[in-house]
């Protein structure tokens, strides 16, 4: 049976399939399976350790680089070290999908460590999608890293999601930024059955005028587990937003733990958090329009993370 | 046709009665409940919609009981609830409520339809959140197009005026006009207002949680208004009725 959340995963991964258009390296098991680069955008692989450096000119406007990472084998663990170096005035976007489908009984295991150098004024969209299916009795781990450092005026937009699939995850997403750049980020995140999330955001506000925003929205079934951790440093006079904000169902059990610190009076920081099950009057006023109460359900959870 | 044979309602925490054998038959194009504040009419309007299961009494709809059945399964046969105040979500779109509601995929037509008839822009509207961000006004406009785009035979709207400015109630009762022209269904309309309650064929007015009156309006609406307010609303009936026609 397709329900609501899979038929838009469905959705996800052919986005995937597809060959993209403009810059791309394709990894699938722990190899290289395709690359193409353009005028712009150089893409590189590390000597020294696993993984590439993609380098994109300054002034490239509205292209793209996709860098896949497909796991198919059982029992393999992945890990690569890929850098971002984003030129001047730079307006691009990049995304980064990782699909594990896992037949076997070995875990698969995939850790990205992603470090971006934006320079001044440069525009970074960052779209990074985490899947995984498979029979097996082998788990799915991701454990992503993304470190970014924003130079002067330099904006980037981050949106992560992860629907269900892996069954253990720690993303740590890091930053500093110099005056005038800001930070968005938006993670969306389902965990169902016996899988463990937890994310991590530390991000260092050291310029003036600089502001980032972390929008956190998650559900968590069955006797999954979440945690959500952010600290938000305020070195001058920038403004910082975090928000959890997290539906719980069955089992489900999300912690959020913000902490704020400000070491500037000038530091505006403000953190929201609301976890509760899904409003019993939503599900009502859906069963009055003829659905059952799981399919009521659903259409709630594929909005909120939509 | 909805009966109401004897129905009781009390909560399940404190047995409080709100309902108290409430006797009703809704056959008529429109009828309207009124009756002074707390007085148990959207607790009706939850225990025929299967919200509240009542505790007394029974319930039929063209004949069926259907006291015992859920709130889903009633709105399959046919049952339709606007309520009094819409819910909002986050992240669900009007044109999926529409869609929901239409059970189908609403043509963007059909939807803008909808949208039109409650006097929104479609093309504003349609990718709206149904979220904090909709005024009052607005919201309780889309509840009602969800239950235009049911069409359903038996349609509850719960306090359908409140929030809806003075000039689109001449519109609002339009809607309900032409909704009976399409479902020939029954229309349930809970309201204070005058001119709402002078599109009724029947007037029920609930208070303490009982039956208190039910008639025709000719009948019910002059003592509710007082003898000298009853002349200028058959007047205003009839304004109706002319603007009605001249517009058609
Ligand atoms: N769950 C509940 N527990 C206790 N009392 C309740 C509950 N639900 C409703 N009531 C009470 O039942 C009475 C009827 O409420 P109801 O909402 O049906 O009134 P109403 O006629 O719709 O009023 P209004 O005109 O203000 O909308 C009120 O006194 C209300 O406080
Ligand atoms: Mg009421």
């Amino acid at each position: 049976m397709i329900d609501a959340i899979e038929k838009n995963l469905l959705k996800e991964v052919a986005e995937l399939d597809s060959l993209p258009v403009g810059a791309y390296n394709i990894r699938a098991n722990g190899q290289l399976a395709g690359r193409s680069t353009t005028a712009n955008i150089d893409i590189v692989t590390k000597t020294d350790k696993p993984g590439i450096d993609i380098f994109i000119k300054p002034g490239t406007k509205n292209e793209s680089v996709h860098i896949p990472v497909i796991i198919s084998q059982t029992g393999l663990k992945d890990l690569v070290y890929n850098d971002f170096h984003i030129g001047d005035d730079a307006d691009v976007t990049i995304i980064a999908g990782c699909g594990i489908h896992n037949c076997g009984n070995g875990d698969d295991q995939h850790d990205g460590i992603h470090t971006f150098y934006l320079g001044k004024n440069a525009k970074l969209r960052y779209v990074e999608k985490h899947y995984g299916e498979g029979e097996g009795r082998g788990k799915r781990v991701m454990n992503p890293t993304t470190i970014v450092h924003l130079g002067e005026g330099a904006q980037m937009e981050m949106e992560t999601t992860q629907i269900s699939g892996i069954d253990d995850t720690l993303r740590k997403t890091s930053g500093d930024l110099a005056a005038g750049a800001s930070l968005v980020i938006k993670e969306k995140i389902m965990t169902t059955g016996d899988q463990h999330a937890v994310t991590d955001f530390d991000v260092d506000l050291n310029g003036d005028g600089c502001s980032a925003n972390v929008v956190s929205r998650s559900v968590a079934k069955d006797n999954s587990k979440q945690e959500f951790i952010s600290r938000i440093n305020g070195n001058s006079a920038c403004a910082g937003h975090t928000e959890c904000d997290a539906i719980i169902m069955d089992h489900g059990c999300v912690l959020a733990s913000p902490q704020l610190t400000a070491n500037n009076v000038d530091a505006s920081l403000i953190h929201e958090a609301a976890i509760g099950k899904i409003a019993g009057e939503q599900l009502i006023k859906l069963m009055t329009l003829g659905l059952t109460e799981k399919e009521a359900e659903d259409q709630i959870v594929n909005g909120f993370l939509k | 046709m909805l009966e109401l044979r004897h129905v009781g309602y009390e909560t399940d925490d404190n047995k409080k009665e709100i309902l108290h054998d409430i006797n009703l038959t809704v056959q008529d194009r429109f009828v309207a409940i009124t009756g002074p504040n707390g007085g148990g009419k959207s607790t009706l309007a939850k225990v025929i919609a299967g919200i509240y299961q009542p505790t007394a009494g029974q319930i039929l709809l063209d004949g069926q009981d259907i006291t015992h059945l859920s709130i889903t399964e009633r709105a399959n046969l046919g049952i339709s609830y606007a309520f009094q105040q819409p819910v909002r979500f986050k992240g669900l779109q009007v044109k999926d409520l529409l869609n929901l509601a239409a059970g189908k995929n609403t043509s963007v037509n059909d939807a803008c339809s909808y949208l039109s008839e409650v006097g929104l822009c479609a093309r504003d509207y349609i990718d709206r959140e149904v979220n904090a961000s909709l005024s009052g006004g607005e919201l309780k406009r889309i509840e009602i197009a969800m239950v235009l785009a049911r069409g359903t035979k038996l349609s509850i709207f719960d306090e359908p005026e409140a929030g809806i400015d003075l000039w689109s109630f001449q519109n609002l009762i339009r809607v309900f006009e032409k909704m009976y022209e399409q479902t020939k269904g029954n229309i349930l309309i809970i309201s204070h207002q005058e001119r709402i309650l002078n599109i009724a064929d029947t007037i029920v007015v609930i208070k303490d949680g009982h039956v208190e009156k039910i008639g025709p309006r000719a009948e019910i609406l002059p003592a509710l208004l007082g003898s000298a307010d009853a002349t200028s609303a058959a007047c205003s009936v009839l304004t109706d009725k002319v603007e009605g026609v001249s517009n058609k």
